[in-house]
This record gives C-alpha cells, sequence and structure tokens, in this order.
C-alpha cells in the first residue's frame, strides 16, 4: 500500500478510536453537573451518590479521550504535512482556540472535581463540573468548526508565495467571520454534540437497567434512567432535526456526497426516496430499488418536491466518493437512529408510568441498545469523511496530495501497526475498567466529612 | 517594522513562552516518575506520589497540546515539517504521552498486585521517556536538522548524537530535580525527607551536565551567534546559571518551597536561553540556511496571526487565573489522611 491509503487507514482507526471516548465525555459531563446541582438545591444524598458514581465513570472514559486526542493533533503534522502547510493559516486557528479557550479549562476544573470534595464549598464543586461540561462542549465547536471548513472551506483565498522556499502556494484566511460562522460547521457541531448526548442517556440507562434487573439501588438506578430517558429523548429529536438541516447543507455544498448518499445516478427532478436500494457503482446504476416514496429526497436537500438532485454520471470518476460505503453507512445510521428513538420514547413512557422495573424485558433490551449510539456515531463520521472524497478540502485539496513527503511508506505501516496494537490493548483495559466499575455499583455510604453541610460537600 | 513582523516576533515570543511554561509544569510530572519507582518505600507512599500530580498533570500537559495548537496556527509550516521530519521520534512520544496518562489513572482503579505493578512500570517509562525525547529533539534543532531543497535527510538514528543525547540526558536531570523538589513541598515525613534529599545528591549532577552541555552548545551550535552579535544578552545564561546555584542554596538553607521555586526559574531560564539563540528561526537548517525554518518564511498571514494575538491576549490571562486559584486550593503539603479516605488514587 502506498503512504497515502496507510496515513488514511492510521487516520481511520485513530479518529475513529478517538471518537468512542468523546461522545461519552460530551454527555454524561452534562448529566453529572445537573445531577450535582439537584443535589445542591435538594440537600438529598442520592443525588450525590449518583454524581459522585456516575462521575467516576466518566472520569475512566476520559483519560482515553485526552490521550487518544494529542495523536489526532500531531497526525496533522506527522501524516498529512502538504495539507497542513497548505491550510495550516485557516486550519490551525480553531485548533489552537480550542487548546486555549476548552482544554485547560476542562482539565483543570476536572482535576479539582476529583480531588475538591472536601476543599471548596458545594457550589463551587458543582461549578466545577459545569465548567468541565461547558468546556468539553466548547471544545467540540471548535474542532467541528475545523472540520466544517475541510467540508465547506469558506473565508479563503488561495495565494501564492514568491520566493519562499518552504511553501509555495496555500489557503489564507480572507474571512475570519466566515470561517467561524461556517453554517457547515455550526450545524455539525449541534447534530455531532446531540447525538453524544443520546449517547450518554442509552449509556446511563443501559447500567442502570442492569442493575434494576438485579435489583440493586433501586431509587437511585430509577432516578438516573429517568433522567437519562428524558435527555436522550429531547436529544434524540434535536438530533433528527439537526440531521435534516445538516442535510440540506450538504445539498448546498457538497453535490457528489449528495448523489452518493441518495445514490443518485442520473441529474433528474423530483427525486423519489426508495426505501431499499442497492448501489452498483460498476455499472453506475441502482441494482436494486424497492418502496419509492415520489419526490421526498429533492423534498429533503432542498425543500422543494421538484428540485433537481445532480447524478453521480454527470461527476467525473475520479471526483466521486465510494458510493456503497456512504450510502449503506448513511442509511444504516438513520435507521439506528429511528429506532432509537423508538427506544427512547418507551423509556420516557414507562419511567413516567413508573412502570419500568416491572418491565425486565425492555431492561432486557436497553443493555444491548448500549451499543446502538457508537455504531450510529461511527457511520455518521464514515459518511462524513468517506462521502468529501476524494477531497481533504472539499473542491480545493485533494486527499492524494495532502500527505507528507519527507515519510515513507514503511513508517507509516509501522506506526499503524503500532498504533493498531496499542490501543487495542487501552480499549480492552478501558472496557474492563469501565464494565467493572459499572457493575460495582455507587459506593453504600458517602465517605465521612462529604454530606456535611457548608464547606466540604 | 511593519505589523507583519511585529507579529511574527511577538508570536515567536508566545511560542518560546509555551514551550517554557509547559516544561516547567510537566517537567515536575515527568521527574515525579522517574523517581517513583526507586522513592516510594510502600504502597502508601506510592499512591501519595501519583495524588502530588493528580489534580494537575492534565492541565499541566495542555500546555504541551496549545504549544502544538499555536505552532500549528502561527507557524503551519513549521508545524507540517517538523511532525513530519521527526515522524518515529514523534511517535515514541506520543506513545509515552499515552503511557504517563492511563498510568496515572488506572493504576488505582483495581485492587491487584499484578495491575499495580505493571502501571507502576508505565508511570516511570511516561516519566523518564518523554523528558529523553523532548531533550533529544531540541538538542536537534538547536544543532539544526538536515534539510535543504529536496527536503529532509536526517534519519531517527542521526537524531541520538553525541550532543543531541546530552541535550537528553540534560533534560532528565533538570526534571529529575524539578520532580524530587516538587514531592518534597507537596508531602511530609520520609518521603518529603528523602526526595528532599535526592533532589540535593543529584543537582550537583545536574550542574556538571549543564556546564557540559553549555560548552558543547558553544562548540558544536549556533545558539550563541546572537549572543555574541549582542553581548547583553549573556545576562540570560547568566541568570540560568544562578538560578541553578540558587537551587542548592536554597536547599542548604532548609527552604524547600524556595529550592522549588528556583527550580521553576531555571527550567524557564534555560529555556529563554535556548530560544533567544535560536531567533529568528525555529529550526535552522544545518546544511543550507536559506531552507531554515524562520518567523518570516513559515508564519502564518498576517490576518492569523492578528486572530490569534486577540485569542492569546482574552485567554491566557484567564487561564492563568483560574489555574493560579486551583494551584492555591491544593496548596501544601497533601494530607496523610485524605491519602487514605478518598481513594481516588
Amino acid at each position: 500500500m502506498d503512504v497515502v491509503t496507510l496515513g488514511r487507514w492510521q487516520f481511520a482507526i485513530t479518529s475513529m478510536f478517538h471518537f468512542i471516548f468523546v461522545p461519552l465525555t460530551l454527555g454524561l459531563s452534562v448529566l453529572v453537573a445537573w445531577m450535582e446541582w439537584r443535589f445542591v438545591k435538594t440537600g438529598d444524598g442520592t443525588w450525590l451518590r449518583m454524581a459522585r458514581f456516575w462521575g467516576r465513570l466518566f472520569v475512566i472514559n476520559f483519560v482515553l479521550g485526552v490521550v487518544t486526542g494529542i495523536t489526532m493533533e500531531f497526525q496533522f503534522g506527522m501524516n498529512w504535512a502538504e495539507y497542513s502547510k497548505y491550510v495550516g493559516d485557516i486550519f490551525g486557528a480553531p485548533l489552537a482556540i480550542e487548546a486555549t479557550s476548552a482544554f485547560f479549562m476542562e482539565s483543570v476544573f476536572l482535576g479539582l472535581w476529583m480531588f475538591g470534595w472536601n476543599k471548596v464549598s458545594k457550589k463551587t464543586h458543582a461549578w466545577s463540573i459545569t465548567l468541565v461540561a461547558f468546556a468539553t462542549n466548547l471544545s467540540a465547536l471548535w474542532i467541528l468548526l475545523a472540520n466544517g471548513w475541510m467540508q465547506n472551506p469558506v473565508g479563503a483565498n488561495i495565494v501564492e508565495l514568491a520566493g519562499n522556499p518552504l511553501v509555495s502556494r496555500r489557503a489564507e484566511m480572507a474571512d475570519v467571520f466566515a470561517v467561524f460562522t461556517n453554517p457547515y460547521g455550526w450545524v455539525k457541531f449541534f447534530h455531532t454534540v446531540l447525538s453524544g448526548y443520546v449517547l450518554a442517556a442509552f449509556f446511563v440507562m443501559g447500567v442502570s437497567a442492569w442493575h434494576l434487573l438485579k435489583p440493586n439501588e433501586v431509587v437511585l438506578f430509577k432516578r438516573s434512567f429517568k433522567a437519562a430517558a428524558v435527555f436522550g429523548l429531547v436529544s434524540g429529536f434535536l438530533v433528527l432535526g439537526t440531521g435534516d438541516f445538516h442535510g440540506s447543507e450538504i445539498a448546498k455544498t457538497q453535490p457528489s456526497k449528495l448523489a452518493a448518499l441518495e445514490a443518485v445516478w442520473e441529474t433528474h427532478k423530483g427525486v423519489g426516496l426508495s426505501i431499499v436500494v442497492i448501489p452498483d457503482s460498476e455499472a453506475e446504476r441502482n441494482s436494486l430499488e424497492l418502496i419509492t416514496i415520489p419526490k421526498l429526497a429533492s423534498l429533503l436537500a432542498y425543500r422543494d418536491p421538484d428540485a433537481e438532485i445532480k447524478g453521480l454520471k454527470d461527476i467525473p470518476k475520479d471526483l466521486r466518493p465510494p458510493v456503497g460505503l456512504v450510502f449503506h453507512s448513511f442509511r444504516l445510521m438513520v435507521g439506528i437512529g429511528m429506532l432509537m428513538l423508538l427506544l427512547s420514547i418507551a423509556a420516557v413512557y414507562l419511567s413516567f408510568r413508573d412502570r419500568i422495573e416491572a418491565s425486565p424485558l425492555f431492561l432486557k433490551l436497553m443493555i444491548p441498545a448500549m451499543a446502538l449510539p457508537y455504531i450510529a456515531g461511527q457511520l455518521g463520521w464514515i459518511v462524513a469523511e468517506v462521502g468529501r472524497q476524494p477531497w481533504i478540502v472539499y473542491g480545493v485539496l485533494k486527499t492524494a496530495d495532502a500527505a507528507s513527503k519527507s515519510v515513507d511508506a514503511a513508517q507509516v505501516l509501522f506506526s499503524l501497526v503500532a498504533f493498531t496494537v496499542v490501543y487495542s490493548l487501552l480499549g480492552a483495559v478501558d472496557a474492563y475498567l469501565l464494565v467493572t466499575s459499572a457493575k460495582a455499583g455507587p459506593e453504600a455510604r458517602l465517605p465521612a466529612g462529604l454530606d456535611a453541610t457548608g464547606k466540604g460537600v | 517594522m511593519d505589523a507583519l513582523y511585529a507579529l511574527q516576533v511577538t508570536w515567536f515570543v508566545l511560542w518560546g513562552v509555551l514551550w517554557s511554561v509547559y516544561f516547567m509544569l510537566d517537567g515536575f510530572v515527568l521527574g515525579m516518575g522517574m523517581l517513583y519507582p526507586f522513592m516510594a518505600r510502600d504502597e502508601k507512599e506510592k499512591r501519595t506520589m501519583i495524588a502530588t500530580v493528580g489534580p494537575v498533570w492534565d492541565g499541566n500537559e495542555v500546555w504541551l497540546i496549545t504549544a502544538g495548537g499555536a505552532t500549528f496556527a502561527a507557524f503551519p509550516t513549521t508545524y507540517a515539517l517538523m511532525f513530519s521530519y521527526l515522524y518515529t521520534a514523534l511517535l515514541l512520544l506520543l506513545f509515552s504521552l499515552i503511557i504517563r496518562g492511563v498510568s496515572i489513572e488506572f493504576r488505582g482503579k483495581v485492587e491487584k498486585q499484578g495491575w499495580k505493578r505493571f502501571w507502576d512500570v508505565g508511570i516511570f517509562v511516561g516519566g523518564m521517556l518523554p523528558a529523553v525525547l523532548f531533550g533529544i529533539a531540541f538538542g536537534n534543532i538547536f544543532q539544526g536538522l538536515p534539510m535543504d531543497a529536496s527536503g529532509y535527510h536526517g534519519t531517527l538514528v542521526g537524531l541520538f548524537n553525541p550532543y543531541g543525547l546530552l541535550a537528553g540526558v540534560l533534560f532528565v536531570f533538570l526534571f529529575m530535580v524539578h520532580g524530587a523538589l516538587y514531592v518534597s513541598v507537596k508531602t511530609t515525613g520520609g518521603l518529603s525527607r528523602r526526595a528532599a534529599a535526592f533532589a540535593g545528591r543529584s543537582w550537583s549532577v545536574l550542574a556538571a551536565v549543564a556546564i557540559l552541555f553549555l560548552v558543547h552548545t558553544y562548540l558544536s551550535t549556533g545558539i550563541f551567534a546572537n549572543y555574541l552579535a549582542s553581548p547583553v544578552l549573556f545576562l540570560l545564561p547568566l541568570a540560568a546559571v544562578s538560578s541553578l546555584a540558587l537551587i542548592r542554596l536554597q536547599l542548604s538553607r532548609g527552604s524547600l518551597a524556595g529550592a522549588f521555586a528556583a527550580s521553576c526559574s531555571t527550567i524557564v531560564l534555560v529555556c529563554a536561553t535556548g530560544f533567544v539563540g535560536l531567533f529568528p528561526n525555529l529550526i535552522p537548517s544545518s546544511l543550507d540556511t536559506a531552507y531554515s525554518m524562520t518567523i518570516t518564511n513559515s508564519s502564518s498571514s498576517v490576518a492569523t496571526l492578528a486572530v490569534m494575538t486577540v485569542v492569546a491576549l482574552v485567554f491566557v490571562p484567564v487561564v492563568i487565573a483560574y489555574k493560579a486559584w486551583v494551584y492555591r486550593v491544593f496548596r501544601g503539603p497533601l494530607n496523610p489522611e485524605d491519602i487514605d479516605s478518598q481513594k481516588v488514587y
């Protein structure tokens, strides 16, 4: 394999592994903060034990998010030096802002939260996890504005650098306002962050279901389940809504991705949406199309049932993304999303009717359902990143021209193998720790001094 | 002086400050890791040593992420070329930092001997290896990397040259003394006394390595050219050496906090001495100075640098304020009772 292909595999593996930990961090921080504020308002120790139990799982997960995140920052330079040289003037800024505005806050206040139980007041302690939640979500904004720019490169000029021995041509920042208000980046931010909330909700519901089936700590886990069910349902609907906006943003800016998502080969108006489709890239047509709803694809993409969608045949073959992978990933993501919405509705219904303990079958279902949002999130990134190919920056720079010139295939093969081995071990250890900590359940009693009033939570 | 050049100089200074603060803060975490297997005599002392860095190691590592991000944003060409040229060395650095973070956080999560021993090794490796690699990297940067019109001509083995290795040894001893002083300040009883005594003994080695390093730097790098051009700058390395001597003096007076403060300023001044010598290069070429990465040929545009300056002016003071406040919350030695009752590590 050549250096570009190996580098792409490495980036895919390391970023997908990183994104196992990110969405749980996004959502669980919000839930833990909410639990701790409930404790501050009510003085009910169960809320505090909830915050400490879910917070412990949060921390185990958070560490791997941190250490695998550094890999991402280094990799742009290590493997994609031509890309970094070409777009660093624009792409570097959100990354640096992410570190200064979010990573410091997240790490410093998580340290305070973990070790500050008897050192600061209850409110200050609740504020510290609130700031962790805020900073985590803020960091998602900056990184997704960076990714949004790769999808829809606004506010840039291509500039020739005469006489520079190191770089001859690059994209330069022409309109910083445009880069930071890029609608593609913002819609991606909301879609991604909200999907992280859904993931955290399913995580909390799944673990709670396991304990409720025992039954163990029924009051605490019923309360956790109910809170997560509401959080998951509200976020789920918003993921659906933002997904719809995301689709129309793609329609505006990335015709080749849209055509692959919908498996549209011929340019035509009033494009229908078929429930069952099998695209055939060789024959440049769909070998199967069943149950077609007329004009729905046009309506969803352009808010107009008669709108024209550009077909893949009108896009040169070398500028098309791999249709099958993008199409099936997209369909599967949407399908899993719908399934999760149904489960969330049932979860909210059963929680509010106070019938959740009396529904062992549903609880058993919610344990494997923890995997659903993880799968959907990974599929979403396949749609976003594979769907952008062959471009690394859509319409501006091709992935094939972006790799480092000084790095050879043997080096990347070595690092690819090393990452795969090390990450597999880390993943196994993390899963083991999460499962054992989740099964161990909350502490039976709060440590001495933690339930006192005033200073010392 | 035009606006672009002023911003380029500003970002060179900020770049140097970010690296210096990173080494000052992460230096004691790395140093703690190096000493950890030898200094802690029992399980409680091990947990105490880890707990000294518990609330701060991640926040300290963010200075590295910020230094990396600032290099990307302000000097993208340097970021791209440096990271790809030093590919395998950076890979090792990444793995050692991953091991460090995970080992600190995971060790105390399972009560099994084998589990703990495994992560004990990780804490040591995650302390020692980054220090060596950072030293070698900066040693080679001071000498210049072999790069010209056709790109980079260096190899991984080539980085392990005598001067690079000496820089690695210097970093190890700087951080080891720094870490020992930090542990002595943050703990009580026997552990604190042993850490302080160790700092005193290894200080002599550090002083010898530092002198050797200064001479070697004069002989094999262009770092002193700026100093010879404006001799007033020699006050900087002089201050670094004085600060190093002050560590010993404070230890003799029995002031651990004073010695740790002197160790902080020593690391910052050593870094400053290096960066002033590099200016206006970020990474000089050892083959052809036309291909050195300088603040002018590898920086971002004036627009990006201006935006980033505003960002730095807004966020850096805020970051320093809350970091200082959290360090204040955790000030003073750890309470041995907390180590038992809190059970975080």
